[in-house]
């Protein structure tokens, strides 16, 4: 088995991660690239090779801008394996992962782990009924195989859901209407953060161009939305909600897409046991990591809105930054060279960044819409345990994710708490007075994404002669 | 004063709290954290050691009547429970087994033809050739038992203190002081039921019980059709083997990860893993097409013989209940009241000669 003299695997093909391992490729490191999707990209620029003129006119500019990013990661030598389903990563960097129908286990001499954010759970009254979607999954669709729904109806907050929106409005479709649940308080406590967000005035006018857009395609912007529910009993028939004045409004559709915000998508650098910190302005974990992407274990490093949402810039920044820090770390570049190449991208890591404590304010997801109230609101999906059970659980004295999970079995189907993981840590703080931060996450347990039995079994894998080659 | 909130600690409080005394339990980190609330849930008399098979008894008697110990069902579903066999020399160990159990008056294991095998478990595989068989064994659900025996004590007096670790123990004038991250507690008798930790305690309490601590595996499928009842083990081949109502399979059995006692915490070795999954899908074909979603293990407590510690120790108020070695969850029950025979100094009715804290001390002195 040759396959532990990689310097460093990256898992994940998006922005980040294409560029750590084209920047690692350019010094001579060996490097190995492993991604779920079936071509690079990421979320963001998912299918982007292919992209046409339809897509150019649907999806944007930001989107095409991808191509480059593409063009240079399947340019450079890096070994790329498509369709790659990592499953395990341990704090020894050791990677398991399945590849056309089989199972590995290797261990690289450095790791950067580039598995970029998810959205954050909406858990409404309703969410989990047939026509019901994350706004970010209605992308996808549309970005891989142009699939979209007439008539949809887009609720909640942040500038992915007015983005997805005005692509459906490009792409000719009829929106029902954008049902925004940004608070309205949020803009003061925004305001401070304005002269750091005007340092990027471009993303602004960019926000404020697709406001434009879609009011003058004519859908409504119905702002100010709270305590929203799915309408309908066996499939999605529409979105009722409290107005700020506080009456009631409905609108009818059979497709509501739901988005309130990415953050980052923790399952492997939890299960490694990466330490995290609780962020409590995005309200999210972030893997504690310096300015390197250097996490709490020896050689793996962290870059991209996996570390913390600051969007696809800001990503390939980080990717870069990662890599050069891992070739220093394994001796392929010396510290001066290290410090030197990482100066500009860090200058644009600032500059994206700036933005960000701006959006972070003014798009904070209300409580009411990440704690849910109405008891029989679903909680866990995979389990399909409501509000009610789990306080049942905390009822018996049960005050942390592991032990209600325990009770209760909640987390424990094939997601691995991606749909559930906030929402139960931010109840039990809710119901036990304390911190979301103290009362913790979810201990993880791979494999991380479902493995088929037949490969697990197979598999050969003797750690003490990995350890001795490297 | 019990220290360890496992189903033995738990089951201990309860029974000293029916019989009316006064008890305390220190848990380190949360009732049921570790082994007693990540196992198998095997309530299993089935292929037991000669020694234990009274203890299994007597417990088989409180889980049939479990609601009437705990006010709760514990998720436990009779079954039959099969330990499959598939050569020749596995098929007359089972025989030898049973008459030996016969010999000693035990009637509730029983051979199996092949034929019997394949009613029980159409599923199976045809090179099954017989089993070892008991009906009315079956599974619980390990946490939920643990925290109803918990619960149940709780409300007959016992209180429980979480997040308590004992740094410090001292006895003085008859009475043990211990010296805990949330305050000082003091009783006459100290129970050492902490598990996979009951070798550190036992050594300040002055006897050496050489419990080493081990992270056994468990791992789970997506839900699949229903195949299989009862629970199944194989001889030659560790496996233990069980589909619940929803579909999954639990699948465990000897493959191990690495237990860091030191930080609670496991790592789980996949590239172990492969021997009990060959096994599954020898036994059950079916098993080819599973998916796994979930693995994870336990840390727990193992003695040298597989047996554990139900005991007095050296010096005077002590008691040792520790070292299940990964059989211990159906035992506690019963277990439990034994150690409040041996708390309030009367003779247990079941022998636990076997089971003695020392006899580690004479296997070395040879």
């Amino acid at each position: 088995m040759m396959a532990d003299a990689y310097d460093l695997v990256v898992i994940g093909a998006g922005p980040a991660g294409m560029a750590a391992a084209a920047t690692a490729c350019t010094a001579g490191a060996r490097v190995l690239v492993l991604d779920d999707q079936s071509t690079p990209g990421g979320q963001i620029y998912r299918a982007v090779e292919n992209a046409g003129n339809w897509e150019s006119n649907v999806l944007g500019p930001d989107y095409i801008a991808g191509k480059a990013n593409v063009r240079t990661f399947r340019d450079s030598r890096v070994e790329y394996r498509a369709g790659a389903v990592v499953w395990q990563v341990t704090g020894s960097r050791e990677i398991g992962y399945s590849y056309q129908g089989q199972a590995q286990i290797i261990r690289p001499r450095s790791l950067i782990l580039a598995t970029g954010a998810m959205e954050r759970p909406m858990p409404i009254p309703g969410w989990t009924l047939p026509g019901v979607m994350t706004a970010g999954a209605a992308q996808t669709l549309l970005k891989s195989s142009a699939l979209a729904a007439e008539g949809a109806l887009f609720a909640g907050s942040g500038p992915l859901l007015y983005l997805i929106a005005y692509q459906y409005l490009k792409a000719g479709l009829h929106v029902e209407a954008i049902v925004d649940t940004t608070p309205r308080h949020n803009r003061w406590r925004a305001l401070p953060h304005l002269p750091g967000a005007l340092l990027n005035w471009q993303m602004l006018n960019k926000g404020r161009k697709w406001i434009s857009e879609i009011r003058a395609l004519g859908t409504p912007i119905l702002k100010g939305a709270g305590e929203l529910r799915v309408l309908g009993d066996e499939v999605a028939e529409g979105l009722a909600w409290r107005r700020h004045s506080g009456a009631w409004q409905e609108v009818s559709s059979s497709h509501v897409f739901l988005h309130q915000g990415v953050v980052p998508n923790i399952n492997l650098s939890m299960a490694a046991g990466l330490q995290h910190d609780w962020d409590a302005i995005q309200i999210c974990w972030r893997p504690r990591c310096d300015d390197w992407g250097r996490g709490s274990c020896d050689k793996i490093f962290i870059a991209g809105d996996g570390a913390g949402v600051g969007g696809a810039a800001a990503a390939h920044a980080a990717g870069r930054i990662a890599a050069i820090g891992a070739l220093s770390d394994l001796g392929l570049i010396s510290q001066g060279d290290r410090d030197r190449e990482a100066r500009g991208w860090r200058a644009v890591m600032r500059r994206e960044m700036s933005f960000r404590p701006f959006l972070d304010a003014w798009f904070r997801p209300p409580d009411q819409l990440r704690v849910p109230d109405d008891e029989n609101t679903t909680v866990c999906r995979c389990e399909e345990l409501t509000l009610k059970d789990i306080r049942d659980a905390i009822a018996i004295g049960l005050n942390n994710p592991n032990s209600v999970k325990s009770f209760c079995r909640s987390g424990m189907g094939p997601c691995q708490g991606r749909f559930c993981g906030l929402t139960l840590q931010e109840i039990i703080a809710r119901d036990t007075g304390r911190a979301p931060g103290e009362v913790g996450y979810y201990r993880l347990r791979p494999p991380i994404k479902p493995v088929p039995l037949n490969e697990l079994a197979n598999i050969e894998f003797d750690p003490v002669q990995q350890n001795d080659r490297i | 004063m019990i220290v360890g909130g496992g189903i033995h600690g738990c089951s201990a409080a309860l029974h000293l709290a029916m019989r009316g005394h006064s008890v305390i339990v220190l848990e380190k980190d949360y009732v049921a954290r570790h082994a007693s609330g990540v196992n198998a849930g095997g309530v299993r008399r089935l292929g037991r050691d000669l020694a234990e098979v009274p203890i299994a008894q007597a417990a088989w008697q409180y889980w049939r009547e479990i609601r009437a110990l705990v006010d709760d069902d514990c998720g436990y579903r009779p079954s039959r429970y099969l330990k499959v066999a598939r050569t020749e020399s596995d098929l007359a160990n089972i025989r030898r087994r049973v008459q030996e159990l016969r010999a000693l008056g035990f009637e509730h294991e029983e051979v199996v033809d092949r034929e019997t095998v394949r009613e029980f478990l159409p599923a199976a595989g045809d090179h099954c050739l017989g089993a070892l068989h008991v009906d009315g064994d079956g599974s619980a659900l390990p946490f939920r038992t643990t925290r109803a025996f918990m619960l149940r004590a709780q409300q007959l007096g016992a209180r429980f203190f979480e997040n308590t670790r004992v740094n410090e123990i001292a006895r003085t004038d008859g009475i043990w002081k211990a010296t805990t991250s949330s305050g000082v507690f003091e009783a006459p008798v100290i129970v050492n039921a902490a598990g996979a930790w009951s070798g550190d305690l036992a050594a300040r309490l002055g006897d050496d019980v050489p419990v080493i601590a081990h992270a056994p595996m468990l791992m789970i499928t997506a839900r699949m059709p229903a195949f299989v009842t009862p629970v199944v083990g194989v001889f030659n081949g560790t496996l233990s083997f069980k589909q619940f109502d929803n579909g999954t399979v639990l699948i465990g059995g000897g493959a191990r990860g690495t237990a860091y006692p030191e930080t609670d915490e496991t790592e789980l070795n996949f590239g172990g893993m492969g021997a009990v999954l060959r096994t599954a899908k020898d036994v059950f074909p079916i098993m080819a097409k599973a998916n796994i979603v979930r693995t994870w293990a336990g840390i727990e407590g193992y003695l040298p013989d597989n047996l554990p510690v139900i005991g007095p120790g050296t010096m005077d108020g002590v008691v040792h209940v520790c070292g299940f070695s990964a059989h211990g969850f159906q035992l506690a029950p019963a277990v439990g009241g034994i150690v409040a025979d041996l708390v309030t100094g009367s003779r247990p009715d079941l022998r636990i000669e076997p089971f003695r804290v020392d006899r580690f001390n004479s296997v070395r002195e040879q």
